[in-house]
């Protein structure tokens, strides 16, 4: 009842519709669309100065009209290079709520002192939040965030924690807090 | 003297703690006549028995234990037996802080707030492995004992400690309070020592990256080595 599938492996198919697609936005030829698959994900691997365009595509045309999650990966030391190639990997999951078809984005940042992606809140609003979870965990700054604020550590923190360089136990931020003590309190 | 047989079941009866020594010594060698129904004690150790029998809880409940709390004031466990039922969600009305459960660095100024808001004399039962030295949650979000930023009387262990191990800290909160107790203060005076001797280690400057290696001055290592953090532990 859905979209009529032209073959057995509905993956595959709609790899085909999408890269139809994506195509003129990535570049004008097949060779441009840079997809994978696992299970039933389908990736597709954009650059970060066509990520606008290729969600607004799917957003309008593919139908895809949810962003359900925005998160990072930090590919340091990682024993294979990242899909991307690059240090950062920022990944968007859109759902099409009438035929709950998911399709993943994935968008390579650079490492840097100020690693930056365009932000998506013009697309979404409901990616603000998300965006600003992705610059308190990984210091990706969002050009053109309404709100670019740290969202779950303290303002005062100024550590991105989720960076594989970052130590788990953290740099002594939290010894810094005055200590009580019964002649004090 | 031979005391009169109206006056030795008033001091057998009641708390030995509370009218220990003082009572018999000055009814029996200093030769005073009790009539009856009156106690000798001192002043401090009757109002620590008053309030050792009336805590009122302030249950900073985070996580898990504070269900096993809840547990504790209900019917089965009854935590109202030992006079401490009347948990109060305001920190005015509060005299013993019960932190149960992890508390992140986020919510550390809180508990803080929460605490110098509490009246004097109070308490502090640091209950479960999180409150007590951060348990699982070794991270840096996660504070590793409150005790490095409050003062805790009585630790229970466990994850999360059965009810039974509250009230027996209960117990032993109110022994504190009994034996340690000061009409304007709180505190055993090795105690007091203790946290002095603690507070100066703590003082010491925090290393920037290798906060492993410093933690012998919390008082405790952990095992494992030094930090690996960026690269993997197969591939040193």
């Amino acid at each position: 009842m859905t979209t009529a599938s032209s073959t057995k492996n509905p993956i595959a198919d709609r790899q085909a519709r999408l890269s139809v697609l994506l195509t003129p936005v990535l570049g004008g030829s097949t060779e441009s669309v840079r997809a994978s698959t696992f299970s039933d994900n389908l990736r597709f691997v954009v650059e970060p100065d066509q990520l606008h365009a290729a969600l607004t595509v799917l957003r309008d045309h593919g139908g895809f009209h949810f962003l359900s999650e925005v998160g990072a990966t930090d590919y340091l030391k990682y024993p294979q290079p990242s899909l991307t190639g690059r240090r950062f990997e920022v990944h968007y999951l859109l759902l099409n709520q009438l035929t709950t078809e998911r399709v993943i984005l994935k968008v390579g940042v650079d490492d840097g002192p100020d690693p930056v992606l365009p932000s998506v809140v013009s697309l979404w609003p409901g990616a603000n939040w998300m965006e600003r979870e992705v610059f308190d965990m990984f210091g990706i700054r969002f050009e053109g965030h309404p709100d670019l604020r740290r969202i779950l550590m303290p303002d005062e923190f100024t550590s991105f924690p989720l960076r594989k360089d970052y130590p788990l136990r953290g740099r002594g931020e939290r010894h810094n807090f005055p200590r009580l003590t019964r002649d004090q309190s | 003297m031979a005391l009169e047989p109206a006056v030795r079941p008033i001091t057998a009866t009641a708390s030995p703690v509370v009218l220990g020594n003082n009572a018999r010594q000055l009814s029996q060698a200093g030769g005073v006549d009790l009539p009856e129904g009156i106690q000798v004690t001192t002043l401090d150790a009757a109002v620590n028995w008053c309030r050792k029998y009336s805590l009122w809880p302030m249950p900073f409940a985070t996580a898990c234990c504070g269900i096993e709390l809840m547990a504790v004031g209900a019917s089965r466990f009854d935590i109202s037996r030992f006079g401490a039922e009347v948990m109060r969600f305001s920190p005015r009305q509060c005299d013993l802080m019960i932190v149960a459960g992890r508390v992140v660095m986020k919510m550390l100024p809180v508990l803080q707030r929460i605490w110098l808001q509490m009246p004097e004399p109070k308490w502090c039962i640091s209950m479960g492995a999180c409150a007590c030295t951060g348990g699982v949650f070794d991270t840096y979000a996660v504070v590793q004992g409150v005790d490095r930023f409050l003062p805790v009387d009585v630790y229970i262990p466990g994850c999360p400690p059965r009810p039974e191990q509250i009230l027996r800290s209960l117990m032993d909160m109110q022994d504190k309070i009994q034996r340690g107790g000061r009409l304007n203060g709180t505190a055993l005076p090795e105690q007091l020592i203790k946290e002095r001797m603690l507070d100066a280690a703590r003082n010491l400057s925090a290393g920037s990256l290798s906060e492993r290696g410093d933690e012998a001055r919390f008082g405790y290592r952990l095992p494992g080595g030094a930090a690996s953090v960026g690269s993997p532990r197969s591939n040193p």
